[in-house]
């Protein structure tokens, strides 16, 4: 009984260690004989390492058996109900509902406003700036919401994945012609910040669900998809967003 | 450890406010739209506690042990002293900055590896594909790409040159391989792009990028510091389709020498 319990607390304590392991073979290596110089902080670096396998291992036991079936009985369950409406409300919801608050978009939003402050697009005041980066927020955000609900909608009618991404980049291509240059860089980048990894597995399992339920549809060919549209459409918006303000 | 336990207590409330507005909008849907009870309910939420709390140990960790070294550790490697670069140069070769390329490379492909995100689309496609698409296999060719396409775009940054010119590149690789990739690979190889930067890799990425484009001679923090996330949710699509299409012929190819 006792042997038991430890062996799960080992198992929660260590097996997120594997993940870890090349970051810290990299990490040794560059400072310890490219840049020769001892890790400063050896201790808190230890129990910082502890703390993030342990989270790791957490994280993943609580996806399968909270965030994973949940997702995967609603896009069940929608599928059942047939209420396209619904489920594109759901569907933009959790778009919106989930980006707007990531805290890595909030980081590049406010960096994104200092370095336009500093380069004379907005005025360097601290107002204009936090009204630059609400801005790109909510724009993101909206254009994540849009994503999921293109991505929903084509799982339902089975379009293929690559007619739209590859237009999407087209568009993407087209619009970078017109964005002011210092936008670029920021808009390509917002593209891959937008999808946090509570949004990931929930909007993986509702995909896949969907597709497993929809007679006709293929889980490995239709279920996935739906983040790659979430990454792609605040390209386009942060840049057009570029354009207009 | 006062001091880690008072940074874990709100990293955990402001995990707990990321998680919320999810749950929320979740169990909205299944009880007013659904209208059936949630299934194993106090197993769902139980996960749902397990996700906030792994992810509170999981940032605190990283902000703890990995943020502070590797942002030092990208402040050095981008000095010019220790490159041994002249700053008066109006130009540098863009040589000079060999161990940027290498680190980035390397700390792409290693960040990877860890990334949550990352390894729950991985648990999903093994799941769903039977097998063909393992989680190992996955991952390793998605921080494959990552590694590439983090030094390509540190090398960018050292030269100058228009990230749209290297996007678009890439863009046409990818289209060009969608078209001889197994059908089964695709929408999987897009959305690696999407998951492979979010907790541990972009605030990493981000101050290389940053930092590197402040150090080098000539070049603008605004125009030339953004753009490496781009790189690294772009070569992951290639190198994943790649996988499939090496796995793919491996088959064929065993399928061939058994007949003979």
């Amino acid at each position: 009984m006792l042997n038991n319990y430890l062996k799960q607390a080992f198992i929660i304590l260590f097996s997120g260690f594997k993940d870890l392991l090349p970051i810290i073979v990299v990490v040794a290596f560059f400072q310890f004989i490219v840049l020769q110089q001892p890790i400063p902080n050896l201790a808190n670096i230890l129990i910082g390492l502890l703390m993030v396998s342990i989270g790791l291992t957490l994280f993943i036991k609580g996806l399968e058996i909270g965030l994973f079936p949940i997702g995967e009985n609603l896009a069940y369950d929608f599928a059942r109900k047939g209420s396209v409406f619904w489920l594109v409300i759901f569907a933009f919801a959790l778009g919106f509902g989930t980006t707007i608050a990531e805290p890595a978009l909030i980081a590049i939003a406010d960096k994104a406003a200092f370095l336009a402050a500093k380069g004379n697009v907005i005025e360097a005041n601290l107002d204009a700036q936090k009204a630059y980066a609400n801005g790109l927020r909510m724009t993101v955000a909206i254009s994540v919401g849009i994503a999921i609900v293109i991505g929903v909608i084509r799982i339902i009618r089975g379009w293929p994945i690559q007619y739209i991404i590859i237009g999407g980049y087209i568009g993407v291509v087209a619009i970078t012609f017109f964005a002011p240059k210092e936008i670029i860089g920021i808009a390509y980048d917002s593209g891959g910040v937008t999808t946090s990894t509570i949004t990931v597995p929930l909007v993986t399992a509702l995909g896949v669900g969907l597709a497993s339920s929809i007679r006709g549809r293929n889980p490995m060919i239709d279920g996935f998809g739906l983040i790659a549209l979430a990454s792609l459409t605040p390209m386009m918006f942060v840049m057009l967003y570029g354009i207009f303000i | 450890m006062l001091e880690l336990v008072t940074i874990f207590y709100s990293v955990f409330i402001s995990t707990i406010d990321d998680v919320v507005p999810i749950a929320l909008i979740i169990f909205a849907t299944q009880y007013f739209i659904i209208r059936r009870p949630v299934a194993n309910l106090h197993q769902v939420i139980f996960g749902f506690v397990l996700v906030t709390l792994g992810m509170a140990f999981f940032l605190v960790g990283l902000e703890e042990a990995l943020f502070p070294l590797g942002e030092v550790m990208a402040k050095q490697l981008t000095d010019p002293d220790f490159l041994g670069v002249d700053e008066s140069l109006k130009n540098v070769h863009w040589q000079s900055y060999i161990w940027v390329y290498l680190f980035a490379a390397a700390i792409g492909f290693a960040t990877t590896l860890a990334e949550p995100a990352l390894l729950a689309v991985a648990i999903k496609a093994q799941n769903v594909s039977g097998g063909t698409v393992s989680i190992w296999g996955l991952r390793t060719s998605v921080a494959i790409g990552v590694g590439l396409g983090i030094a390509l775009g540190t090398y960018r940054i050292v030269t100058g040159t228009p990230l749209h010119y290297y996007i678009i590149a890439g863009y046409i690789i990818v289209i060009v391989q969608t078209v001889f990739a197994p059908k089964s690979i695709i929408a999987l190889a897009y959305d690696s792009g999407g998951v492979t930067t979010s907790t541990v890799t972009v605030p990493l990425v981000a101050a290389l990028g940053i930092g590197l484009a402040g150090t080098v001679p000539g070049r603008s923090e605004l125009i030339d510091g953004f753009g490496l996330i781009a790189f690294a949710s772009l070569f992951p699509m290639i190198t994943v389709m790649g996988y499939a299409q090496i796995g793919h012929w491996k088959a064929m190819r065993d399928q061939r020498l058994q007949k003979n």
